[in-house]
């Protein structure tokens, strides 16, 4: 290919605190009633005044926190200026130079991290729609707080932009922070897409070591003269084909001889195709400057320490904790840290299955043996939880267990019973492996010899002769006594 | 006896002592809006119905509030409950806010009757009241004269005994102002002591609400009820509150008052006088007057300019046309300008040198008056260059307030709290008011001062002849 893709992201995350950014109406306004959950702050009525939500501001640098940022101890707001109908004061409380968290970063699967630019808060606006000639405007979104997630320009494809997203959803729901469900617009994205040509001489050329003619090749170097940007798109999905679709777009361009032009686009998902909203975005001019009506924040470092030390253990934290202390594989340890939830109930799971299914699996009562026969005694504890972690794991993950009707005691339960071994008559086990060893002698032979492992087939015909589900490690130390007699 | 003549304190005395109704202070009140308004316009609203029936209330519970039955008059850009509320502007023509702003619903709670609300320069912008769109008011002590600005309607319904106290606000100058030029008490308190919520914005990081009264206590006892914390207003502070008519009267002997020659260039030898008379009642006192070195007043002029356009071309973009029935067309010469000028300082590429230069050298405004007051207690100054000018003397001066608020806009760009206090009347019966300015939250010590003066004299008992 000829071209590199460099993208960029801002993602939009609506916080799901109670009440707005600025006033204290209610925040939960899907699907309520128009303009029922207003107030003059967020009408933006003559003289009303903000007042911004501590929990909001908290769970800001909170996002902050969990994306490897720097906190600033200086924080404030600036009003950004601008017309449209749904904005009810003419301006929007954001901030400009002085935002919460910055210089942050999300690490991919592959190792790549992802640059985090800045993540700031702002107020959401109100929302239009348009029916029989009119516009109507709902204010009820009007105020609710947002976080912008920026990150440098560090994508070079959307499979990375996609896993991103993935991580960034997975860990404002670990912070439990927003719903981040995209159906409703908590989360709404916005790529910014261009490319740079590729320079494929020079990275042969470099390889001579160390002149660095910069000016030689700038493209490689420099950004873009442009960027196109792809406005309000609220899938994974359509992000990943909206940014397939502009490469295609802005490279046919390109082999033209020609720049494709800075503008805001949006994504057609019944045409498959993105569309010119608005160009040279330069050209817009928000005229920021310092929110009169909210003082500054300023932290002290003990303070971030504080929010620091509230934070719960992030997905890759957890994801590392899983394969490490319960011996999981990365798959396994990746699903069941998908979602918090999960990953709670399969700890909850495994502390009760290391309690009732080891007690139970007392090996003075052969007859009484559980599936989990492991816990021979005290010192083989955490192997017996790395088996029964191993165990739940697969039920949960292959047998898609419903967490949410199945309680993690009543799972270990469920799986004790479906693995629950019968118990057999001694002198009716005997005469069965008796008559296997007999119709086996070839394999009795090998395993004398020393071909342990086919044992197992042995194990297999004495169980299913038994027609039960007997105990195979009994039956397999019985048949080498026999054998060994 | 006129009532409507009487200070918020005989009020108080004389309802308490049942010589006489709120209802009648009331009447009295409302009879001179009937007769002398419509010279004055001082109000753009009477609510006569609203007053006498608060007023009948108020006599039949028997004074619970602070200010229970005391007949107030609020300025237009404070929103009301169902009184609408225009701020001067016919953008605002019909609007009828759903909601009191702090200051009135403390107000409320503490029992005064609204008489109406007054009349002032169209969103604050102005020295003068000419810039209002429902005509100028006239100064109450010559009616050929305005009354300044922006709380003209405020201070002039005082004056002219149209109320027993007003609500005012300043953002620069717009109480202290037209309460010199009107002969009454103007105090502006120290910016965030009283909050802004529910007061049509002006420059946000200036505006100020505060009282205009007869006497200096009135002022005193009106801080009480308005001064404190708000929580639906994010730049009010947390400062204690005290008890502000508790000091009035202690002595200030040995107190050192700071005067700045740079506050005396170009100011009316007539003014100059009268405030030299006052020093010398201070100096009899017990008060040392020392002179001090400020910061140039011009330089405050264009900082306060471009922080407060700024601030105005901000706020004012909600009026879009959309939801107040009028707009933006209705907006007045005035107000374009402002909305123009903000505009322009806010631009990407002129943002450090306008906006940005002006926060910093705001900065050393407020540096330059802490270091003064390592020096002396209180700043005294002429509040206003001239005493009330003739009608039509804003027309066609686009600056004509920053030049009417010159002295007072250093003190409002820092933040701090003033006063203006009458102090005497020129050959042509005029007032001349005298400003006092202390540092930060000191509201108690600048009263007792003004208190102190006010004992001594009787220019604030001086009536008019209407």
């Amino acid at each position: 290919m000829k071209y590199t893709p460099v993208i960029g992201l801002e993602v939009h995350v609506e916080l799901k605190t109670q009440s707005k950014m600025f006033c204290s109406c209610s925040a939960d306004y899907f699907g309520k009633e128009p303009n029922s959950h207003t107030c003059p702050v967020c009408l933006g009525l003559p003289g009303a005044l903000p007042v911004p939500n501590q929990t909001a501001i908290e769970w800001c640098v909170k996002i902050g926190l969990a994306l490897n940022c720097n906190i600033p101890l200086f924080a404030k707001f600036d009003r950004k200026n601008y017309f449209y109908p749904d904005l009810a004061k003419g301006y929007q409380i954001s901030q400009y130079d002085d935002p919460f968290a910055v210089n942050g970063y999300i690490e991919l699967a592959s190792g790549k991290r992802i640059g985090i630019r800045r993540v700031h808060m702002e107020e959401d606006t109100g929302k239009l729609t348009h029916q029989d000639n009119a516009s109507l405007v709902d204010f009820n979104r009007s105020g609710v707080p947002l976080v912008e997630i920026v990150t440098e320009p560090d994508f070079d494809n959307a499979k990375d932009v996609k896993e991103y997203l993935q991580k960034l959803q997975q860990i404002v729901r670990y912070l439990d922070v927003s719903n981040a469900d995209m159906e409703k617009g908590d989360m709404r994205l916005e790529p910014n897409i261009s490319l740079k040509v590729c320079h494929p001489e020079r990275s042969e050329g470099s390889s001579h070591g160390s002149e660095r003619d910069s000016s030689a090749t700038p493209q490689n170097d420099t950004l873009p003269p442009y960027k196109v940007e792809v406005k309000n798109i609220n899938s994974f999905r359509f992000v990943e084909k909206a940014i397939a679709y502009e490469v295609k777009r802005q490279a046919e361009i390109l082999d033209e001889g020609k720049t494709p032009a800075q503008e805001t686009r949006g994504w057609n998902e019944t045409k498959q195709a993105t569309f010119s909203q608005r160009a040279k975005e330069e050209a817009n001019d928000y005229r920021y400057f310092p929110e009169p009506d909210i003082p500054p924040i300023r932290w002290d470092k003990k303070q971030i320490e504080t929010f620091r030390s509230q934070m719960p253990e992030m997905p890759a934290a957890k994801l590392k904790r899983f394969m490490d202390e319960y011996s999981l594989s990365a798959y396994d340890a990746e699903i069941l840290t998908r979602e918090v939830t999960t990953a709670g109930y399969f700890e909850e799971a495994v502390k009760t299955g290391s309690v009732i299914l080891v007690s139970e699996a007392h090996p003075e009562s052969p007859k009484k043996k559980t599936y989990l026969p492991a816990g021979r005694d005290a010192g083989q504890a955490s192997m017996t939880k790395k088996k029964v972690a191993k165990q739940l794991a697969n039920w949960i993950i292959n047998k898609k267990t419903d967490i949410t009707s199945v309680s993690p005691e009543a799972l270990v339960k469920q799986i004790a019973a479906a693995t629950q071994t019968v118990a057999i008559d001694e002198d009716k086990l005997q005469a069965i492996i008796d008559d296997v060893l007999a119709n086996n002698q070839k394999a009795v032979e090998d395993y004398k010899s020393g071909k342990e492992t086919v044992i197992m087939y042995l194990v297999g015909q004495v169980i299913r002769q038994a027609k039960a589900k007997i105990d195979a490690q009994m039956v397999k130390e019985k048949i080498i006594d026999t054998v060994q007699q | 006896m006129n009532l409507n003549q009487l200070t918020i304190k005989e009020i108080q005395d004389g309802l308490q002592s049942g010589e006489f109704s709120s209802e009648e202070v009331t009447t009295a009140c409302l009879n001179q809006i009937k007769t002398k308004d419509e010279t004055i316009n001082a109000y753009v609203t009477v609510t006569e119905k609203e007053a006498l029936e608060t007023a009948k209330k108020s006599d039949q519970k028997k004074a619970e509030g602070a200010l229970s039955g005391i007949p107030f008059s609020i300025k237009d850009n404070f929103c009301t409950t169902g009184i609408r509320t225009t701020a001067s502007s016919q953008v605002l023509d019909d609007f009828v806010p759903p909601y009191d702003a702090t200051v009135v619903s403390k107000l409320k709670d503490a029992g005064i009757v609204i008489l109406g609300k007054t009349n002032m320069d169209a969103w604050a912008h102005g020295s003068s009241t000419e810039t209002s769109d429902y005509g100028t008011t006239k100064n109450p002590w010559d009616t050929n004269r305005l009354p300044g600005g922006s709380s003209g309607g405020a201070a002039a319904s005082v004056a002219a005994h149209e109320c027993i106290a007003a609500i005012g606000s300043e953002t620069a100058g717009s109480i202290r102002q037209p309460a010199s030029w009107c002969g009454v008490v103007g105090l502006k308190p120290t910016y965030g002591r009283v909050s802004r919520y529910g007061v049509i914005a002006m420059g946000s990081s200036l505006d100020c609400p505060g009282p205009i009264t007869k006497t200096v206590a009135d002022s005193a006892l009106i801080l009480n009820v308005l001064a404190g914390k708000d929580a639906k207003d994010a730049t009010s502070s947390p400062h204690a509150v005290e008890d502000y008519t508790a000091h009035l009267n202690e002595n200030i002997a040995g107190l050192t008052i700071g005067i700045a020659d740079d506050y005396f260039e170009g100011v009316d030898k007539a003014v100059t006088e009268k405030v030299m008379d006052a020093l010398k009642v201070y100096e009899k006192l017990g008060a040392k007057v020392k002179k001090i070195k400020l910061f140039e007043p011009k330089y405050s002029i264009a900082v306060y300019t471009i922080i407060q356009r700024s601030e105005v071309s901000s706020n004012l973009a909600r009026y879009d046309g959309i939801r107040y029935g009028n707009d933006r067309s209705f907006f007045g010469d005035e107000a374009k300008r402002r909305i123009m000028l903000g505009t322009f300082t806010l631009s990407a590429g002129y943002y450090d040198a306008y906006y940005k230069k002006a926060q910093q050298v705001r900065t050393i405004i407020i540096e330059d008056f802490t270091n003064a007051f390592k020096d002396v207690d209180v700043i005294m100054a002429p509040t206003s260059p001239s005493t009330a000018l003739p009608v039509g003397s804003s027309k066609n001066h686009p600056m004509f307030g920053e030049m009417a608020d010159v002295l007072v806009e250093p003190s409002s760009i820092a933040g701090l709290p003033g006063i203006n206090i009458p102090v005497g009347f020129t050959s042509e019966n005029l007032p001349v008011g005298l400003q006092i300015i202390t540092p930060f939250f000191q509201e108690s010590k600048l009263l007792n001062v003004a208190y102190k003066y006010e004992l001594e004299t009787e220019w604030h008992k001086r009536k008019i002849e209407l």
